[in-house]
């Protein structure tokens, strides 16, 4: 399902003179969401950059509604909205979970993991900044290995945790990566979501100027070295069917990836990389696209 | 007609959330609250029950569903115990804060380590500053009649607020009792039909909110206040609604206290929960030995019935607490409260603590308290710090 600009609507959801840092990718990401699913939807949000992003009482900045909801219950919440609408007869109503990766990966991984079980019919977005930046850049679960942070100043010494792959194991009927970098896949991930019943999961890869230590006009520049280094793939995986988004297909080539010396040099947390940790990144890179191969393969014989 | 049945406490509190056309159950199993999400589970399976139920993995789930679910302007229900409570403690600030009118049921006991499964009281009392209406009920019978009131007093546009059922475990949790389950027709015209609620606030893409965001010290204060106001409100309500409820049923609910005895007594002890039934037997038999003791149930640790105690403890000769908790370092919880409570009316105030981690609390052990409330009064002594009773010799 393919998406163009024109389809889209010109009507806002995400409003004008928010909170939101310069270069924010939250804030691109909110904004698609809204045009991907033209209002009919609530928002569910734990404690994260986009509850500074909405702005403060009495204002918002949110033009649907939006429940505030403690940081490790975004996705139970979300389910009892669900349930609720569908009590009331109101069940067309998409609810939407918006959560940054702490609340995803770490605190609110339990629930998340509850939601998915039951397979309840909430939309989960995870936009991964790749740390907790609201609180002032602290590691999480989903901090790339090597990147700088306030409480990993060497460099973290662990790679990121695969989110994506863990709740595709939970054999929800969809997951999907996108980037805030390639805005209509991710709109048409969105829309593809919102097609399904059950629990379905997108996480977007989120470049954060404020906190990977690059210039506010470079949020997408980056956002596109992650998925041309291959450091972030772009895919689906729809009721078990392993499917590489099409921008991604050429760089099952290893040649046709760009050097990930590009996506690092660029961004303040990598900058004191060393050269071991610069080949480790090379090998988990690696790994990561053996693993797609074979999820390729794997689909082609179901 | 109503029916009597024998129930225990739990199916009293499933029967009450069934005649309250409860839309969404979310709730997690813990001892001894089980058999309430197990008997709605079934009466939902059934279809004597037209609710969805959302089995989570934690209470801390259980309550953000139940907040989602009263988001929408759904009627939601939960119940938990103890540690679950605790587990679920920062989404119960939530759903108090945030004035989601839903109900739970609390099957009171203690806190490990080291491990119990017996009544106490601190689970809930660890709760009380989180804006919730907090009932104790005595017995079955009051259990399933508060659960039903619970409704109409959390959703009463002057209130909305949540509302929670204490019930002490295994004592009324587990233990069967005949309880008078009323008409449908007459609890469908008791509260307002679920889900109509617009109040106060209702997630529609059609009129779009934001709700719980940032708040600046400019206008905290007052959305803090408007708890304050719905609390005092909630007074008047609970005590409407437990009237019209007896022009219904007959049991009549009219005051946040339950007063035994009181009018001539001249010692009267201060009791929550179970064990006042036993407090009961004991005013009725020293009264037969020429006593003039009497005794008041607290129905309500939240609101707190400060009127009603300082009309009914004043000009007495010694007031009696009696605490299923204990706050360290302190004492009683409820003896806490009900000295600031009475300050100024120069009646003298004594703490006893007994039954903690579900110690029987025999009608002997009430007749010892009032004993030692006269003896007290009779010599003119000074209250002492709590006094444990039941504690085994030695350890004093």
């Amino acid at each position: 399902m393919s998406v163009s600009m024109r389809d889209l609507t010109l009507k806002e959801y995400l409003l004008p003179g928010n909170a939101s840092c310069p270069g924010c990718p939250a804030s691109i990401g909110l904004r698609m969401l809204g045009k991907a699913l033209e209002g009919r939807y609530v928002l569910i949000i734990p404690a994260c950059c986009s509850t500074i992003i909405e702005s403060q009482y009495p204002k918002t900045s949110y033009n649907v509604p939006v429940l505030n909801i403690a940081f490790a219950a975004s996705a139970p919440a979300a389910a009892g909205v669900k349930a609720g609408f569908e009590v009331l007869g109101r069940g067309d109503i998409q609810v939407v979970v918006w959560a940054g990766d702490g609340g995803t990966a770490d605190i609110g991984m339990t629930s998340l993991s509850g939601v998915a079980e039951r397979n309840d019919d909430i939309m989960y977005i995870c936009y991964d900044n790749e740390a907790y930046m609201n609180t002032g850049i602290q590691r999480s679960s989903a901090t790339p290995y090597s990147a700088w942070t306030t409480t990993t100043v060497g460099g973290k010494g662990e790679h990121k945790k695969n989110l994506p792959m863990i709740m595709a194991a939970h054999n929800i009927p969809y997951v999907a990566t996108a980037s805030i970098a390639y805005p209509l896949d991710f709109v048409a991930k969105v829309r593809r979501a919102a097609s399904i019943k059950g629990m379905k999961y997108i996480h977007l890869h989120s470049p954060c100027p404020t906190g990977w230590r690059f210039p506010s006009d470079k949020t997408i520049e980056i956002g596109r070295l992650a998925i041309q280094t291959g450091l972030w793939p772009l895919y689906e995986v729809d009721h078990g069917k392993f499917k590489l988004s099409s921008i991604c297909i050429p760089l099952m080539d290893k040649s046709r990836r760009k050097p990930i010396e590009d996506y690092l040099k660029i961004q303040g947390r990598f900058s004191r990389i060393s050269s071991e940790q610069l080949e480790e990144l090379k090998r988990y890179v690696d790994v990561l696209w053996s693993e797609i191969a074979l999820m390729i393969e794997k689909s082609k014989q179901v | 007609m109503a029916k009597i049945e024998i129930l225990t406490g739990n199916y009293a509190v499933a029967y009450g959330a069934k005649l309250s056309r409860v839309q969404v159950v979310s709730a997690y199993p813990i001892t001894p609250q089980t058999t309430i999400v197990e008997k709605l589970a079934d009466l939902v399976s059934k279809g004597e029950l037209n609710a969805k139920y959302v089995c989570v993995e934690s209470e801390h789930s259980a309550m953000a569903a139940c907040i989602g679910a009263s988001a929408t302007g759904a009627r939601a229900f939960t119940a938990t115990s103890s540690h679950g409570l605790l587990y679920m403690s920062e989404l119960v600030w939530w759903a108090g804060l945030g004035k989601f009118p839903l109900v739970m049921a609390v099957v009171c006991r203690a806190l490990a380590p080291p491990w119990s499964i017996w009544t106490e009281h601190n689970d809930v009392l660890a709760h009380r500053d989180c804006g919730w209406i907090i009932f104790f009920a005595e017995d079955n019978q009051e259990v399933l009649d508060l659960v039903i009131q619970s409704y109409r007093i959390g959703e009463d546009e002057r209130v909305l607020q949540p509302v929670m059922v204490a019930l002490d475990a295994f004592i009324l949790s587990h233990t069967s009792a005949p309880v008078s389950i009323p008409e449908q027709v007459d609890i469908d015209g008791y509260l307002p039909p679920p889900g109509c609620r617009k109040l106060p606030y209702i997630l529609d893409p059609d009129n779009p909110y934001t709700y719980g965001n940032m708040t600046s010290p400019e206008y905290f204060m007052e959305l803090r206040y408007e708890i304050e106001r719905s609390m005092n409100s909630a007074r008047k309500v609970i005590v409407e609604s437990g009237k019209r409820y007896g022009e219904i049923t007959g049991r009549y609910y009219d005051s946040l206290i339950e007063p035994y005895k009181c009018g001539d007594a001249n010692v009267l002890l201060i009791s929550v929960g179970s064990s006042v039934g036993d407090g009961k037997e004991a005013v009725d038999r020293l009264r037969d030995d020429g006593y003039n003791v009497g005794l008041v149930k607290l129905r309500t640790i939240r609101p707190f019935p400060f009127e009603e105690l300082k009309s009914i403890c004043g000009g007495r000769r010694y007031i009696g607490v009696l605490d299923r908790n204990y706050s360290f370092g302190f004492g009683g919880v409820v003896y806490s409260e009900v000295s600031s409570a009475l300050q100024g009316l120069g009646v003298p105030i004594q703490g006893f603590i007994a039954g903690l981690g579900g110690r029987d609390i025999t009608i002997e052990d009430y007749a010892s308290i009032f004993k030692i409330l006269i003896d007290m009064a009779d010599r003119g002594l000074e209250p002492k710090i709590p006094l444990w009773i039941g504690l085994k010799e030695g350890l004093k």
